[in-house]
């Protein structure tokens, strides 16, 4: 057929990504490598020291990379779901039980960054703050699809449940991005907005977004990685899955 | 540069536990999650190679 929708629905099912999944890993893995590489260096060596936080602001180059992903990755994880429970696609699902994990890892890295960085500059490591709350709700959202996923025996019905539960909880990622101005908390604003001129230093914003690309490689790499692991532990019972090459 | 050397350096200004803090996490994490995949896939393998003498003793 020529039509040219037929190469995407091809990928759509795991015999055919599988291989390409594998193909696509060690490249995004390098990226992630280069970009951490250079984005660190900025971080310790060309940023310059915070006038009014000292040395203590360089948690931002965790901090705001982990949260932004942990955001992002919650809302690709619903698509992903939200495509499985429309078209019912063996793919879609199999995607959004891939990203949970890592989206949770970078949740609870957001977490506890920021217990550390708030320590030193107000004081405490927890407030119930708005945004602070809102964040730590995202991780409890994360571990309930995980844990929903695993309580559920029958495969397409785990699928169908978390993606109800994947896509109401997508509500949270806009509060969490509103908080600091919907309500008066004690977490700053935001650092970086497409309609005013970013509040910090050059340096600074480079090693953020250099950061935040690192952080995206690692977890296409990663996701891709497990996605592929999911297929073999879905379709072990296929002929595509019987017929690899791959042994232990 | 901002170091003059790398006590200096390891010390962050007085703020050591909390920058290091913040990126060994990370860096724990970001190491932490792989093996544990390169462990799932090798199970899944496993699995899978129990799978194929099952099929080929049943055919």
């Amino acid at each position: 057929m020529s039509n040219g929708l037929i190469n995407w629905f091809r990928y759509g099912s795991p015999q055919s990504f599988y291989p390409l999944a594998g193909r696509m890993v060690p490249w995004f893995a390098a990226l992630a490598a280069l970009s951490g590489a250079a984005g660190l260096w900025i971080a310790f060596f060309v940023a310059p020291t915070d006038a009014q936080q000292g040395e203590a602001y360089r948690i931002i180059f965790v901090h705001v990379p982990a949260s932004w992903l942990s955001m992002f990755l919650y809302v690709i994880m619903a698509g992903w779901a939200g495509l499985g429970l429309a078209l019912n696609t063996r793919l879609s699902a199999m995607m959004a039980h891939a990203i949970a994990p890592t989206g949770a890892m970078f949740a609870f890295l957001s977490l506890w960054s920021g217990a550390l960085w708030g320590r030193p500059t107000w004081g405490t490591y927890w407030v119930w703050d708005a945004r602070l709350t809102s964040e730590l709700v995202l991780f409890f959202l994360y571990l309930g699809y995980m844990a929903l996923n695993a309580a559920i025996d029958d495969p397409r019905r785990a699928d169908r449940a978390s993606a109800v539960l994947a896509l109401v909880g997508v509500v949270n990622v806009p509060i969490i991005y509103f908080s600091v101005k919907w309500w008066n908390t004690l977490h700053q604003g935001a650092s970086v907005s497409l309609t005013r001129a970013p509040s910090m230093a050059t340096t600074m914003l480079t090693g953020m977004l250099v950061m935040a690309i690192a952080f995206w490689m690692y977890s296409i790499a990663v996701a891709l990685a497990r996605v592929r692991s999911i297929m073999l532990e879905r379709e072990a019972h296929t002929d595509w899955a019987r017929e690899l090459k791959e042994t232990a | 540069m901002n170091w003059g050397s790398s006590a200096e350096f390891l010390a962050m200004g007085g703020y050591a536990f909390y920058v290091w803090g913040s990126y060994l996490a990370a860096l724990a994490c970001m190491t932490l999650e792989p093996l544990l995949l390169a462990l799932r896939r090798k199970r899944a393998l496993e699995r899978l190679q129990a799978e194929r003498t099952r099929h080929e003793t049943a055919a």
